[in-house]
């Protein structure tokens, strides 16, 4: 039969063959229960969590916790609105004055997901005939974002810098100009050199934006990302950022210092249409933001996990995607996606989940088994991590 | 530049992306003919842009799928 799914049939038949080997679906798990920022019964056996975006580990904090029960006590489970209607409470305030009091910037916009965030902010700023400037690399929401707002979308090679000025330069007169970067890039875990590449934007005319959802709470003095690292954080017109990830719950924001970026909350489609985060999600996620701005010696055991893990790894004979650990997230590249599938399958027979990232999430059409470390994980958890990784490994013939 | 030295330096650049060696014609597509997947497309149309000194921004790209229209748009595009 053919119709409008037909155009899936290859996705379908090369699913269908991964699953005939015998392997789990690495896309259907399910976590049973979750014990700790670490630690998840999955198919009915304690599981190390080494996949998660929970950096900080900040989702069973007493605090959060306490700040989140107690928000549905006294707002209810939800908003059932828009934020500029009825859908804008005193916990949605309370996250935007945590998030400009944590950057240090005039204005902090909230949106219901970091995807949002993105496809708003980059869709209502570059519009037609305006020119969109970004890395090869980018997330799926900021390609959707560029997408939906009409601009001119122009790509360059993952940070290379000569690329993207000479695209800026061939750039016609008197055009609007956006640069989209991201500070961590989640498939590798690798770096952008911000501080050069924000430099050839600024002399070329551009307004910069972004991504730092890898990187707040841990990268920085104060943890607000690659651009505070490189101290560059005064040229970029727009962060865009995560609750999902450091501060443990789900929403997205933008945060500027753009005189007039008020107008945005009128004008943003993606921030008017939808409904707002529900009082417990912003009450959990303002005390967490709160939290995370004193939260230096987690930042300091999460690069220990790291940099740990990172050279454990590569002492074994792993491939991975960075030369050192250059964020919270290590790549282990697979030879294919087969065998990636059953090295997931055997690290998970362990007791150790990772993600599993294949084409066309990933950079190069490479399979990867991405770790991400946490700042709850222990010196212990870290040492049992990189035993699992030798014993997988060596069964499926990776090293 | 005029087409047939537009289409003359595109063909140079094609070259080492053409691994199976397919004749060109104006109507050979580049998903279909020569097979490539969207990382070679990208690479492909850095290397058109770099050459020329233009750019082919992703709203131009989805309109051009056969060698004879990136020709066509290559010799717009130079002015």
């Amino acid at each position: 039969m053919t119709d409008l799914f037909s155009k899936f049939d290859p996705l379908i038949e090369q699913r269908r063959a991964l699953l005939d080997t015998g392997v789990t679906d690495p896309f259907n798990l399910v976590m049973e229960r979750v014990l700790s920022p670490t630690r998840a019964i999955c198919n009915g056996r304690e599981t190390i969590l080494l996949g998660t975006y929970n950096y900080m580990g900040m989702t069973f904090d007493p605090d959060v916790i306490a700040a989140g029960k107690q928000a549905l006590d006294e707002f209810g489970s939800g908003t059932t609105g828009s934020r500029v209607l009825n859908g804008t409470y005193a916990g949605h305030k309370l996250c935007e004055d945590a998030l400009k009091e944590f950057y240090g910037m005039d204005h902090a916009m909230v949106f219901s997901t970091g995807y949002q965030a993105n496809l708003g902010i980059i869709s209502t700023i570059a519009g037609k005939g305006d020119y969109i400037v970004l890395d090869i690399d980018s997330h799926a929401s900021i390609w959707d974002g560029c997408k939906m707002g009409d601009a001119e979308v122009v790509p360059f090679k993952h940070n290379d810098i000569v690329a993207m000025e000479k695209r800026l330069k061939r750039i016609p007169e008197g055009a609007g100009k956006l640069v989209v970067l991201e500070g961590v890039y989640s498939m590798l875990g690798d770096i952008a050199p911000l501080k050069e590449m924000i430099k050839v934007a600024k002399d070329n005319g551009a307004m910069v934006l972004v991504d730092e959802a890898h990187s707040m709470g841990f990268i920085g003095p104060n943890g607000r990302g690659v651009a505070e690292e490189q101290g560059c954080l005064d040229d970029v017109d727009f962060v865009i950022g995560t609750f999902s990830k450091s501060v443990g719950t789900v929403g997205g924001f933008c945060v500027s210092n753009h005189p007039k970026f008020e107008i945005m909350r009128l004008v943003c489609r993606p921030y008017v249409f939808t409904a707002s985060l529900p009082p417990s999600v912003v009450h959990t996620a303002a005390t967490s933001i709160r939290k995370l701005m004193h939260a230096g010696d987690k930042r300091a055991h999460l690069w220990e996990n790291s940099r740990t893990l990172h050279k454990a790894l590569r002492d074994k004979g792993f491939q991975l995607g960075t030369e050192e650990a250059q964020s919270a997230i290590i790549a282990v590249i697979m030879p294919d996606l087969e065998r990636g599938a059953m090295m997931w399958e055997a690290l998970l027979r362990e007791g150790l989940y990772v993600n599993l990232a294949r084409p066309p999430a990933t950079p190069a059409n490479m399979t990867l088994l991405r770790c991400s470390l946490c700042a709850e994980h222990s010196a212990e958890q870290v040492q049992t991590i990189i035993g699992m990784f030798e014993r997988a490994g060596k069964a499926v013939g990776i090293i | 530049m005029d087409r047939a030295a537009t289409a003359q330096k595109i063909a140079e650049v094609i070259e080492p992306f053409n691994k199976k060696g397919v004749a060109l014609t104006d109507a050979t597509t580049f998903a279909g003919d020569l097979e490539w997947d969207s990382l070679t497309v990208m690479d492909f149309v850095a290397a058109i842009e770099d050459e020329f000194d233009i750019i082919i921004s992703m709203n131009q790209q989805a309109e051009i799928e056969t060698y004879g229209q990136l020709i066509d748009a290559v010799t717009k595009l130079q002015g």
